[in-house]
């Protein structure tokens, strides 16, 4: 079948292409669009694109940092500013695959892909796309319905304290293995204690999704075996984990739990 | 169908080629210019036989458009070798014996170039890091790896 690629100077131009034209695809890295064409998805016949080199920005604040949807895994990883991103960055594919996946690719990826967006959930990060800016948790919530057809431009997020994001992707594999399931948990910790928790699972839905249960049955407990035993309680409460060739559902929902519980007293 | 024009450096030397929109550059690459030392694999990002340095850096020539390496130098398994002596790598690999059915082989080559020109001493982590976007369906990864490693000593003496 013939495929065009059609570049435009900016965002919104690419993004008028997009909406005029529902056989195109938006191209950012290629590893997960191109992928789809090379195992023979014919639903779409052009790949459009913006060379806005502003998409492959990165802004680091004092407090804040914004990223163009163009920036790669392998920028993330090579800026010690974004060491918070660090080992979900990492998470992602092999070396070449994080040469060429973008920011804005991982927030479409379907389970069991997208590490780092569980990552920037847990972060409460923001999404600017056509033109608005919105929180991540509403894009991942509304991505196929409301923007399959727009740009995403910009992720945006405030920058954790030293050691309040913690990551962890359980992969049967090492170094590089598909994840069974990922977990993010931002903590505000006081004197031992959980002022506030955000924690994020992939694999455990169809995308990145949060745990508010665990997040309520954390605040205000300890950081102890006992303190943190409620949430655990209520860990898979509101999930639908996929089953595929690297775990059934019922096994990511034996083992979440678990890896919580390790994750939290790490 | 549409084609473009497209100019880049491979392996040194400079190229100028009509491709067609949305081709990719392992199909620019193999059906077009004729270099097949680029091996497609699975297609999918998944198994590392394409990977190819864009600019010096590692990517996977079957997930990347050959119209969007315009002004690029690409290099690839079939620039390796310098006036038909064998670069360090291929030299290592052949000696121990880290080759067997040899389809992943240009891949491997291109991720132990990509890690030994920015970390030219890599421990065993490291090499096993670099190389793991690489599939070996002969499961050979430990003569890969220490034919890695046998290379950066080589290289290391040659330099001293």
């Amino acid at each position: 079948m013939a495929l065009t690629l059609q570049s435009f100077p900016t965002a919104e131009a690419a993004g008028a292409a997009l909406a005029a034209d529902g056989a195109s695809r938006y191209l950012g890295g290629g590893t997960l669009v191109v992928r789809q064409a090379n195992e023979g998805d014919v639903s779409f016949s052009r790949y459009v694109r913006a060379s806005d080199p502003a998409l492959a920005e990165i802004l680091v604040s004092e407090r804040e940092a914004t990223l163009g949807a163009a920036v790669t895994m392998g920028r993330i990883l090579a800026d010690p500013r974004l060491a918070c991103l660090a080992e979900a960055a990492h998470a992602v594919g092999g070396p070449a695959i994080r040469n060429m996946a973008t920011i804005g690719g991982n927030l479409y990826a379907s389970a069991p892909y997208g590490d780092l967006g569980v990552a920037l959930l847990a972060l409460d990060a923001t999404v600017e796309i056509g033109g608005e800016t919105i929180p991540l948790a509403d894009f991942l919530r509304e991505r196929e319905a409301s923007h399959a057809r727009s740009v995403l431009t910009r992720i945006r997020f405030a920058l954790p304290e030293d050691g309040a994001l913690r990551f962890i992707k359980v992969s049967r594999i090492r170094p590089k293995g598909v994840s069974v399931v990922t977990i993010a948990a931002h903590l505000v910790l006081k004197d031992g204690v959980i002022e506030s928790a955000r924690i994020a699972y992939g694999g455990m839905a169809d995308r990145p999704i949060r745990a508010p249960a665990v997040e309520a049955a954390l605040a205000g407990r300890p950081r102890t075996a006992e303190g943190i035993r409620a949430a655990l309680a209520v860990a898979t409460e509101g999930t639908a984990p996929i089953t595929d060739a690297i775990a059934s559902a019922w096994y990511r929902t034996q083992v979440l739990p678990v890896h919580l519980g390790r994750l939290l007293l790490a | 169908m549409a084609k473009v024009p497209v100019q880049f450096t491979l392996n040194g030397e400079e190229r100028a080629e009509f491709v067609e929109s949305g081709a990719t550059l392992l199909k620019a690459l193999r059906e077009k210019i004729g270099d097949m030392s680029v091996k497609g694999g699975c297609h999918q990002g998944t198994c590392g036989s394409c990977s190819v340095l864009i600019d010096g850096e590692l990517r996977l020539s079957c997930l990347t458009l050959a119209e969007m390496c315009d002004g690029t130098s690409i290099e690839t398994t079939a620039g390796l070798a310098k006036e038909g002596v064998l670069h360090p790598l291929q030299r290592a690999f052949n000696e121990g014996f880290a080759t067997q059915c040899g389809f992943c082989t240009p891949g491997m080559l291109m991720a132990a170039r990509a890690l030994l020109d920015r970390n030219p001493a890599p421990t065993r982590d490291d090499v096993v890091e670099a190389l793991a976007g690489n599939i070996c369906r002969c499961t050979g990864y430990e003569p890969i790896i220490q034919a890695v490693l046998a290379a950066a000593r080589a290289n290391s003496v040659n330099a001293a």
